[in-house]
């Protein structure tokens, strides 16, 4: 019972994580109908930008984690926006209309060069940091396990609700929510009312980077080890939650992300850890072949 | 229009302000190892020295692009209407490909005490087969699997079985680790052949990291992360190359002093031959139905269904050719360097053949050979370009999306001609 | 209906058809009869449902509800609406073209008429198998593959294009390849997609002679969606009219023309004046258009 509890708990931050990158999935997904494989890349960009700033903040004697983890938050966000912007500058935008793989193959390429910019600059070996935010609550315990809510996890979980608040306002209150919606419906027609589709694109980029760079902070601080390979792995998952949720949608996103968390906490506890990833991608597979519009996207008819 | 000086620069500066923010982070600042903990370190120069190049790029970017721009505006104003232009390239490709044809055959006679130079030119041409054999997929067949080395594994770990477990030898191997890697081509492709092509690479994508997986996981068959070792190596038709002993080796046979180069050329010349073997199918393929019919898909698969084709029989066909060449290709690998482990197959692995499909311009036999040779000698020029090897091909894959989609050798030769005045009915 | 004396038997019997995307039906219990030998046309306002239609009927949609039976003359009674839409052309032999063009566009025209051939041959060729070792069999196949090809092409006035890439072909041309390229299929019913689309008064002229030539000499059937109304009241025995997914007339082009319905449907309710009969010229029809 509470070894299950614990791990709910675990699945749930894991959940919110993917989450927040799979956000960057979807709208990308929805707005220009394209996988952006290098954007895990970008929430391991993201993840080292945090280390830096981690390590630079101790060293000036920067003390309170809050004001800290504030400031990393701020800056990695800055920084990994740009290069969102810069990535689709450089690898999509040249590629509009073109035909469907080939922003794709862009994309691969993208994230086989950030992967190896971050190797080349940042060196290939892990990064460790000191953990910033120990203790936690005891919940409950059974047989002399005690399932624990850590203080990092509910951090986590409260940035998490914070920003999915704030999006879901952005989106659907304010006029780049409304200019982004008419570019997913039909980007030739918003063109001729005026919009400037591009910029619109390159927002909605710099808005995922920005949610994949929280997200990497996070992680940064909640793991304490971080290398130049993990966007890899938490782009697929992340991709795989923003698939089963229904790629395009919002919401979808954010319910993939925390059912992959779960899954992936429990399989790994209840199964087998080695094959938590063959879990993973076997969901993938799966929703792919026998429900590709996802839990909550709609589905798509065949244009002939 | 040809932008001003001062746009031109208002537009550089732009772009290094960009590259300033991008910089901060990743160049001008690391983090090192220091006694277990990370320290920062700065490295601005380097920055600087980045932020000035991106300036200068740009602007010659920039500059370069307004100069073509002109010149075809004028071009156009000039002639319009006469003959098009004659294709670039033109038969020169055909005789590149023969001469390193050439080379390729002559290569062991020239150099046949240098291990190195066979050993390296042993290594391109395994890229040269498995990308032959992902092209199949890709550059014909249009379908983007992401998966490959897949099947180069299923092929690799198939001979390794086979011959350690069951004593099997490298050409009895080889016809059945052909045959496995395509039971699992077609297991990959009957259901996830009806996806679209960016879930299609998704998916091929899975599959290959679930193979990888089981493979590091499953210790009783695969060996787990620790691979398969003492992997019986090719004999010449039943002749070991081995020192002298009391069986028949085939210096022995042949009355030549034992070397270990025997082996070595033996091998490169096996390699040689499938990869020969391997361009002479493709070609002959692509000239007969089921490969007009794959080109067909490429450009328009719903057209193709309402010509009475079945659309998956198709596309199962080149994703079981392009397993099988990827497991010929395993084979080999595993019997040359008579160890394998699942470290060899990871998804970088599928991201180099594609880069070498892709980078060699999908479709294009002699491209794919041009770009196994960059790939596996940058690394030999300098231990720095090994290490900026993937970057490059990274952003080689870039530019090339935006620059010539269909690769670099794009030139499509139709696979048939009409020769009007004999069939003008 | 009118002339029941003179109707051939039908091909083609759509019956009580309905296609629905969620809570729109775009067709609509339609039931239409295409008979053999003859120019069928469809016509209707945009998202009357006519590409819907077709979609239906080579396989591209399951309908809703409603069957769709063609008469084969060698296989007999065949339900089109439970076969694929590969076996809609392979089996049935009923072949279609599309609105928007879709050729090979990297493939030389003749490629394009060869891979619509891909059935006849890849079964003389034993799924490529005897090709790749230069059979007599197979090649003797490729040669007659070729001679129906360049025979399509020369009737069809494309025999010099005939080594061009099909996508860098003029629209007009293109949308003959595609012609070409399904008559290559061997069709029994072919349905054409707005084929004079995009095409000038002249070329949509030549058009008009080519499908009436196709059924006198290839005792085709053809089944039209058209908005030029100088190719429909020109070539159709039997015109079906489409609004909202039903079908609100049919006939001879002549009745066609006078009825009140159609007139409704396409200059609008109010208008009461009886306007002349649907304009003989392409010209003169668009300028129809544009006023209403």
């Amino acid at each position: 019972m509470a070894l299950a509890l614990q791990q709910l708990i675990n699945g749930l931050t894991l959940g919110a994580v993917y989450g927040l990158i799979a956000i960057g999935y979807t709208m990308v997904y929805g707005i220009i109908g394209m996988i952006n494989f290098a954007h895990g890349d970008i929430y391991m960009v993201s993840a080292f930008i945090a280390v830096t700033g981690f390590t630079l903040l101790a060293a000036f004697g920067v003390h309170s984690v809050a004001l800290a983890l504030f400031v990393v938050l701020a800056l990695a966000v800055l920084f990994t926006s740009v290069y969102g912007w810069a990535v689709e500058r450089v690898a999509y935008r040249p590629l509009r209309g073109s035909a469907r793989l080939v922003p794709l193959i862009s994309s691969i390429g993208m994230s086989i060069f950030l992967q190896n910019l971050v190797q080349l600059t940042q060196g290939a070996r892990v990064k460790p940091i000191p953990p910033m935010i120990t203790g936690g609550v005891d919940l409950l315990t059974v047989d002399g396990f005690t399932a624990r809510l850590s203080y990092s996890q509910i951090l986590i979980v409260l940035v998490t609700v914070a920003l999915l608040a704030a999006f879901t306002w952005l989106i659907q209150r304010t006029s780049f929510g409304r200019r982004q919606r008419a570019c997913e419906q039909d980007r030739t027609m918003t063109a001729l009312l005026g919009i400037d589709v591009d910029r619109t694109i390159s927002l909605t980029f710099m808005l995922g980077a920005a949610l994949a760079a929280v997200a990497g902070v996070l992680v940064t601080m909640y793991y304490g080890v971080i290398d130049f390979y993990i966007g890899f792995v938490a782009g697929i998952k992340a991709f795989t939650a923003a698939v089963l949720g229904g790629i395009g949608s919002l919401p979808g996103a954010m319910l993939g992300g925390l059912i992959i968390g779960l899954i992936e906490a429990f399989w790994s506890n209840y199964l087998s850890a080695e094959y938590k990833d063959v879990a993973t991608f076997s969901i993938l597979i799966l929703v792919l072949l026998f429900r590709p519009s996802g839990l909550l996207g709609r589905p798509e008819v065949e244009k002939v | 229009m040809p932008a001003t000086l001062a746009e031109r620069g208002r537009d550089a500066a732009a772009a290094a302000a960009i590259a300033l923010l991008l910089g901060i982070p990743m160049i001008g600042l690391t983090t090192v190892d220091q006694g277990g903990a990370l320290r920062v370190q700065t490295r601005w120069p380097w920055l600087a020295v980045f932020v000035i190049a991106v300036f200068c790029g740009r602007w010659l970017l920039r500059y370069g692009l307004d100069r073509l721009r002109t010149r075809r505006t004028r071009a156009r104003s000039d002639s319009t209407g006469t003959a098009a232009r004659p294709a670039p390239g033109g038969r020169l490709p055909g005789a590149l490909a023969w001469l390193t044809f050439g080379i390729s055959l002559a290569l062991p006679l020239v150099f046949s005490d240098n291990r190195y130079v066979i050993d390296t030119a042993t290594t391109v041409l395994i890229y040269v087969m498995l990308g032959w054999g992902l092209n199949v997929v890709v550059g014909l067949a249009g379908l983007l699997d992401m998966g490959h080395a897949a099947f180069y594994a299923v092929g690799a770990y198939a001979y390794a079985l086979l011959s350690t477990r069951f004593g099997w030898g490298f050409w009895e191997a080889l016809p059945v680790a052909a045959l496995i890697a395509a039971v699992f081509g077609l297991a990959v492709g009957w259901p996830s052949l009806r996806l679209r092509g960016d879930y299609l690479a998704i998916v091929t994508l899975g599959f290959g990291e679930i193979i990888r997986v089981v493979l590091l996981n499953g210790a009783e068959f695969s060996g787990g992360p620790n691979g398969i070792s003492q992997i019986p190596r090719p004999s010449f038709f039943g002749l070991p190359f081995a020192p002298p002993g009391e069986a028949p080796t085939f210096a022995a046979f042949f009355g030549l002093e034992f070397s270990p180069m025997h082996r070595i050329l033996f091998l490169y010349y096996v390699i040689l031959m499938l990869a020969l073997l391997t361009n002479a199918l493709v070609l002959r393929l692509r000239r007969l139905p089921i490969g007009r019919a794959w080109e067909a898909m490429r450009e328009d698969e719903i057209a193709c269904r309402a010509l009475g084709m079945n659309v998956t029989h198709i596309k199962l066909s080149a994703f079981a050719l392009g397993a099988v060449l990827g497991g010929v290709a395993g084979v080999f690998f595993a019997a040359r360097q008579g160890f394998i482990s699942p470290e060899s197959f990871t998804f970088n692995e599928s991201a180099i053949i594609l880069a070498i499909v892709v980078l060699g311009g999908m479709g294009s036999q002699f491209g794919v050979v041009l770009a196994s040779l960059v790939l596996v000698l940058l690394p030999e020029i300098g231990r720095d370009f090994a290490e900026y090897r993937m970057l490059l091909f990274g952003a080689a894959m870039i530019l090339i999306m935006i620059w010539r989609p269909g690769g670099i050798l794009a030139q499509r030769e139709p696979t048939l001609r009409l020769a009007a005045k004999d069939r003008r009915v | 209906m009118s002339s029941a004396a003179g109707t051939p038997p039908a091909l083609l019997s759509v019956e009580r058809l309905s296609m629905r995307f969620g809570g729109l039906a775009a067709i609509d219990d339609l039931s239409l009869k295409v008979p053999a030998g003859r120019i069928t046309g469809v016509i209707g306002p945009n998202g009357a449902g006519k590409t819907t239609l077709f979609n239906c009927l080579t396989g591209f949609y399951r309908p809703s509800a409603g069957g769709i039976r063609l008469h084969h003359p060698q296989l007999g009674v065949l339900r089109l609406e439970t076969l694929p839409s590969h076996e809609v052309a392979r089996r049935a032999r009923v072949v279609r073209t599309f609105q928007n063009i879709r050729t090979f566009a990297r493939m030389t025209v003749l490629e394009n008429l060869l891979v619509a051939q891909h059935n006849v041959l890849q079964r003389a060729s034993f799924f490529s198998l005897a090709g790749l070792f230069g059979r007599k069999a197979y090649r003797r196949a490729e040669e007659d593959a070729l001679a129906r090809a360049a025979g399509w092409l020369d009737r069809l006035g494309l025999i010099e294009h005939a080594d061009t890439p099909a996508g860098s072909l003029p629209y007009g041309l293109q949308r003959r390849v595609e012609i070409a390229r399904a008559l290559c299929v061997d069709p029994l019913l072919l349905c054409l997609d707005e084929p004079a689309a995009g095409l000038n008064p002249r070329e949509s002229g030549e058009l008009n002679e080519l499908l009436l030539r196709l059924v006198a000499e290839e005792r085709l059937t053809l089944l039209l969606i058209e908005h030029d109304m100088s190719v429909v009241m020109n070539v159709c025995d039997h015109i079906c009219v489409l609004n909202y997914g039903r079908r609100i007339a049919e006939g001879t082009p002549t009745e066609i023309r006078n009825d009140p319905q159609v007139i409704a449907a396409y200059l609008g309710e109010e208008d009461e004046s009886v306007p002349e009969p649907p304009a003989k010229t392409w010209a003169r029809q668009r300028a129809d258009e544009e006023a209403a």
